[in-house]
């Protein structure tokens, strides 16, 4: 038992360093942040995520689409059935074709995707200077380091460039961004929102709470997840333990 | 062997029609296995019940996904939001991937150092060979199937690779696409293909069973079971004692699945396949990574084939080498226990395919671990020389050259002497 206790600890210190050592490095290494939601017991602060939304809308949503928020999703960062109706009637969403053939708009509902601020990847490129923004769904998974590179990036701009650094016209410099070259100008300056909880929004707490957002709509299963997999875990080392010992019993008559 | 006697009636009735009660019976709880089996021997059932639930969790993910190029990727996010526990389903099968691969890794490895391979088990690690091919295969279309950049850019590299065949390259590539790049038409025969072969694995792994109970579990001392005293029926013992091992399995799986479950991913496969936008680095994913190094390690044109066409090679001999290794390796000895200077070269073959997997990793320019003036391509090619010379030179010539130590006259023995160190 020992030495197969030894043998698992190797093998999965092997693994993972190699794993790690394996990964695609490129670019800086991000600041690590101490997110609400890491670790094996981390979850979300709804308040947090409610005015990163704030953040989102009034000002990412300006260039950046998000496909996979629906206005029903809104719930999971604690909003209320009216809260949800009332955020989505803010938006006009297009629908049809009616009864005469048709396209009409009419208010959102909470079933409606959040709309797109532009129809379709060439007209956000044409209108940001040949630079598609991406959608940020899953922004906070495809980027290597997730939240903390979001966090690093929205705060890693510099007004001037290094010397000897020739900037591409209408780029701007990023110390995060890989090849430092960014299209997208610096979104967040601070006060660029009035948070309804009174939170004082500073940059640093809105780049915060931006990304807090923007992790949630990534991985909005992340608090179920955790609480099952507490579950299995307790389970299964409790059973575990018990075949160990029926194992023993078993085999206590086998010279092996 | 004598057949066993049924008292119920209903039992009796079917078995003595279609003896598959007492089929199950020879196979599964009085199949005599050698009492000293160590925990290495757990890896193969572990394999086989991943499969199982990759099967079954794969069969209702299709219910939920849609093989279209234009719908792919956002059908796998409609399984991760909206699907009632579907991103439990797809966390279970994309890390299962990863852990089927380390449990066949180390189930393939354990069989190379106690010489599993040897006569009388050729045929048996056959199978297993084939089992593993057919494995890649699969693995490689199921990361297609979500249509994210790495599915989309991976894909591209490794069909690209049959191109390297001269004359009949060009052609076969076109053929294999069902087009002139990757599009719908590969995402949808990937796909069909993807739902078959785990099938055929299963066929094959039935077959590896088979073949395993005809010649009988090889074990730490590499002698044969001689007397009705070294073995044990496999129920009791053995049942338990792989459940036990299946139990610490599911911890480590299910970690991964519930606290860490794009640990073994890469992050570009959250972005939509997008045929004009190439990612920074493609990289396969880890399992393959080895093979990887193999193929970029070769660099240059030798004998009029072209560098691709000689990586190309290189790779596939990779495998196939293990094929003939029960031929290859001239010892009389089974076990690696017995045979103190191979025990050496074994470590170092694992050593080596760690290398290889770390330069899989990297760009070939990048320093290797680190160190200026050794590049990750340079270590590759030495790792990938290595990796046939241990093959190719080391197993034929250390196992003439090699005094072993005295075997055990027979399996109780060397329990019994404490000699086994289990």
């Amino acid at each position: 038992m020992r030495k197969f206790a030894l043998t698992a600890i190797a093998a999965a210190f092997a693994l993972t360093a190699f794993a790690n050592a394996s990964k695609a490095s490129e670019g800086v290494v991000p600041p690590e942040m101490d997110w609400s939601w890491k670790g094996l017991f981390g979850t979300y602060d709804r308040a947090q995520l409610q005015r990163g939304f704030q953040v989102f809308k009034n000002v990412c949503a300006s260039c950046h689409s998000m496909r996979y928020l629906a206005f029903r999703n809104l719930e999971g960062i604690g909003f209320n059935d009216d809260q949800v109706k009332a955020i989505a009637a803010e938006y006009d969403i297009e629908d049809g074709p009616n009864d005469d053939g048709e396209m009409f708009t009419r208010s959102g509902k909470p079933a409606d995707h959040f709309p797109s601020p532009f129809p379709n990847a060439k007209a956000a490129a044409a209108a940001n200077g040949g630079a598609t923004p991406p959608d940020l769904s899953l922004m906070a998974k495809a980027r290597a380091h997730g939240p903390d590179y979001i966090h690093a990036l929205l705060t890693g701009y510099e007004e001037e460039a290094p010397a000897g650094v020739e900037m591409a016209e209408g780029k701007h410099y990023n110390h995060y961004f890989p090849g430092h070259q960014i299209s997208m100008p610096p979104p967040l300056y601070g006060d660029d929102v009035e948070y309804t909880d009174g939170t004082e929004a500073s940059i640093d707490q809105e780049v915060q709470d931006v990304t807090a957002f923007l992790n949630w709509i990534a991985e909005p299963e992340l608090e179920a997840r955790k609480a099952m997999g507490m579950k299995v875990l307790l389970f299964l080392l409790v059973l575990t333990a018990m075949l160990y010992a029926v194992k023993r019993k078993i085999w206590a008559k086998i010279e092996h | 062997m004598s057949a066993p006697v049924w008292n119920n009636k209903v039992v009796k009735w079917v078995d003595d029609r279609l003896p598959i009660i007492s089929m199950v019976h020879h196979a599964a709880y009085e199949y005599p296995t050698p009492k000293n089996l160590s925990y290495m021997w757990n890896f193969g059932s572990l394999a086989g019940f991943i499969l199982v639930t990759m099967i079954l969790s794969g069969i209702f993910l299709v219910m939920n996904y849609t093989p279209h190029a234009d719908m792919a990727f956002d059908s796998v996010e409609r399984i991760m939001r909206d699907v009632n526990y579907g991103w439990l389903l797809r966390y279970l099968h994309v890390n299962g991937a990863s852990m089927f691969f380390i449990c066949v890794y180390i189930h393939i490895f354990r069989g190379l150092y106690y010489g599993s391979y040897k006569a009388p088990r050729e045929v048996l690690w056959w199978i297993g060979i084939l089992i593993l091919l057919a494995m890649m295969a699969t693995a490689f279309m199921g990361y297609v199937l979500p249509w994210g950049q790495m599915s989309f850019w991976g894909a591209t590299v490794i069909t690209n690779l049959f191109s390297a065949f001269p004359v009949i390259g060009d052609p076969l590539v076109t053929w294999l696409w069902g087009g002139f790049s990757i599009g719908n038409p590969t995402l949808n025969r990937f796909f069909s293909l993807h739902y078959l072969l785990p099938f055929v694995i299963l066929g094959l792994v039935v077959l590896h069973v088979w073949a395993l109970h005809a010649v009988r579990s090889n074990n730490p001392t590499g002698v044969e079971i001689k007397t009705p005293q070294d073995s044990i029926p496999f129920h009791p013992y053995y049942t338990i004692k792989d459940l036990f091992g299946m139990g610490v399995f599911l911890i480590i799986y299910l970690y991964f699945v519930f606290f860490a479950p794009n640990f073994f991913g890469e992050p570009d496969n959250y972005i939509m396949a997008n045929p004009l936008s190439t990612p920074a680095h493609i990289v396969p994913e880890w399992y393959f990574l080895p093979f990887y190094a193999i193929l970029r390690s070769i660099d240059f044109s030798f004998l009029g084939m072209p560098a691709k066409l000689l990586g190309v090679l290189a790779m596939f001999a990779a495998i196939i080498v293990l094929f003939v290794i029960p031929w290859l390796d001239t010892s009389k000895v089974r076990s690696s226990r017995f045979r103190p200077v191979y025990k050496w070269f074994f470590v170092l073959l694992i050593i080596d395919c760690f290398v290889l997997g770390y330069c899989g990793a990297k760009s070939p320019a990048d320093p290797f671990m680190g160190l200026q003036g050794l590049q990750v391509i340079t270590m590759g090619q030495l790792a990938t020389l290595y990796y046939f010379l241990h093959f190719l030179v080391i197993m034929p010539v250390v196992g003439k050259m090699e005094r072993p130590k005295p075997l055990p006259a027979s399996i109780s023995e060397s329990v019994l002497k404490g000699g086994a160190n289990a």
